[in-house]
């Protein structure tokens, strides 16, 4: 840092602690694990899906036997089930993106237009669910749509309908879902751009006669964009392989990625598919998730 | 400055009625003396003794509160440690990888995560031997890798915006960089600790598929559990167990907030 304290034996080792614990660490527990995703991912199905009995013990001997082949990959292109699954999930996660920017742009605008004291406020009941469990919240959507539940009730007793609509267990309810869950991370980096927006700039352009449109298009639209990529990124991402929501809000035909991956490993017990499933996921995400970085990075300096 | 139209109003109280109703309306029910969701039975109790005397789930509960307390401490001391090797430890080779393992936790999906970490458990095991079994201890370390992730960006973010020249000037006295860290930098980026470490904390507690994946056959954290029962449907006591949890996360949020405006004062009296 300076050239006034030469560093000495301890000061080499107290550096090599901080830098070396939380490098072994990951590299042990996060690279090494993707490494291992990989291999598998091109082993011979016959040799690593373990019959039942020996599914602890599998990997004492698969070390020798594992050859590398595409086929996994060659069969996840071929089947339709998990094409669709994951088209079905890019098309989910980004309606639910879109939902979640529809509703989530004119709150942050209006929690940015709020007067101080109700301002914090305000971001305090947006943050506060998050704090709470992210399960629970989705049970609690459960019991609303639910085929007896308040929902129902509500639109049978004011005569809407005649029965009850299923509304549970649809595609609909995994929409509603993602909103629900992630709509706070859509809000608060739409806010935090929001927030510099100088109101004087919007009378100025008022003043100057542009219309109340043209201002939004012109002057809010291109300052609150850094809010409107971070937000829908940090709601697209997470959505893309969500696997509660669609798990526990989906129908049969509600296929994504996510549930599809946890079944194929869990109920199926084809670890290569897995995690030639996990990879061709991961290559999916690649291009948003360095997007996202890229743009962590640029507001940071 | 102008006060919100009645279109942002409006928009403003569906967002928050959409957010708060099913949470609100949960935590009626919890009181609702009838099994069946939607009838009114009558106020009653009933499904909080129910919870308390339901053995799986306070088991669960204990062994997720054990899991959170371990990994969240352990994860801020490897956070941390990852924030100053970012912040405070100049050029270094391999700089750039640190950087890449600390931010990819935060956005990459949960089941790839669990998948790769029970793939690593399995084969450490056969080559190895260790770990023998898996349950709270795997668990645990699946944890605190994805924590330290987000401890390690607050603490960084912190130390980024710090001013250094307490630091710079202790070193220039003659401090020893591990004396300086511990006498100087670590107390001012405690609050950041703190935040990391309850950040830490929650993530373990509300874990549900990075826990399934890398939980042996006999650990059950309580999301398992309440995964496990709330798929079969309304479930009275998991109600109330939603009511005890907002109830515990409200007060809990107070009292920060509490701190925080008070610090914030006595920061700007000091001033």
């Amino acid at each position: 840092m300076n050239g006034i304290v030469h560093p000495g034996r301890g000061d080499r080792l107290w550096r090599g602690i901080v830098i070396g614990t939380p490098y072994a660490w990951l590299l042990l527990f996060f690279l090494a694990p993707f490494a291992i995703v990989l291999k598998i991912s091109l082993a011979d199905p016959i040799v690593a899906q373990p019959p039942f009995t020996h599914f602890f013990d599998w990997s004492a001997d698969a070390g020798h036997r594992i050859l590398a082949t595409l086929d996994n990959y060659r069969f996840l292109l071929e089947d339709n089930l998990y094409i669709v699954s994951y088209l079905r999930s890019i098309q989910i996660a980004l309606v639910s993106t879109a939902l979640c920017l529809l509703l989530g742009f004119p709150m942050a605008y209006a929690i940015a237009r709020t007067p101080q004291p109700w301002r914090n406020l305000l971001l305090l009941l947006v943050i506060l669910p998050f704090w709470t469990s992210f399960l629970l919240r989705i049970y609690a959507l459960m019991v609303m749509l639910g085929q007896h539940g308040l929902l129902n009730d509500l639109l049978l007793s004011l005569g809407l309908i005649d029965q009850p609509l299923a509304m549970l267990y649809t595609t609909g309810a995994v929409y509603l879902g993602i909103v629900y869950s992630y709509l706070p991370f859509m809000i608060l980096p739409l806010y935090a751009s929001l927030e510099k927006l100088d109101p004087d700039v919007h009378e100025a352009a008022a003043d100057l006669g542009a219309k109340p449109l043209r201002v939004f298009y012109d002057i809010t639209l291109p300052l609150a964009m850094p809010g409107i990529i971070a937000g829908s990124l940090l709601v697209f991402i997470p959505a893309l392989g969500e696997y509660v929501i669609p798990a526990l809000l989906g129908g049969l035909d509600t296929l994504m990625i996510g549930h599809t991956l946890y079944d194929e490993f869990f109920v199926n017990r084809d670890w290569p598919l897995a995690c030639a499933v996990a990879v061709i996921l991961l290559l999916i995400l690649i291009l948003p998730i360095v997007l996202f970085q890229r743009l962590q990075q640029e507001t940071e300096l | 400055m102008k006060r919100p139209s009645t279109f942002l109003f409006s928009v403003l109280s569906f967002g928050f009625a959409f957010l708060y109703i099913p949470i609100f309306v949960l935590m009626a029910y919890s009181f609702n003396k009838s099994r069946l969701a939607t009838v009114w039975g009558g106020f009653s109790t009933r499904w909080y003794s129910a919870l308390l005397k339901n053995d799986q789930i306070l088991d669960a509960a204990l062994l997720s509160l054990e899991i959170a307390l371990v990994s969240a401490t352990v994860a801020t001391i490897l956070g941390t440690l990852a924030g100053l090797s970012l912040n405070r430890m100049g050029r270094f080779r391999g700089r750039a990888l640190l950087t890449g393992m600390i931010a990819a936790p935060l956005v990459m999906p949960e089941v790839i995560t669990g998948l790769s970490l029970l793939l690593l458990f399995v084969s450490l095991q056969a080559v190895t031997g260790w770990p023998a079994s898996r349950g709270a201890n795997t668990i645990t370390i699946a944890h605190i890798t994805f924590s330290m992730a987000y401890v390690a960006v607050i603490v960084q973010a912190r130390l980024a915006n710090m001013d250094q020249s307490l630091e710079e000037a202790a070193m220039d006295l003659g401090g020893r960089p591990f004396a300086v860290t511990r006498d100087i930098t670590l107390p001012l980026i405690a609050p950041a600790m703190a935040s990391g470490w309850l950040l830490a904390f929650t993530l373990s507690l509300d874990d549900l598929v990075i826990a399934s994946f890398t939980a042996g056959a006999g650990a059950s954290t309580l999301p398992m559990v309440i995964f496990s029962k709330v798929k079969l449907g309304v479930t009275p006591e998991i109600n109330a167990l939603t009511t005890l949890v907002i109830a515990a996360v409200s007060v809990g949020v107070v009292i920060a907030g509490w701190i925080m405006v008070r610090q914030q004062r006595a920061a700007s009296q000091s001033q």
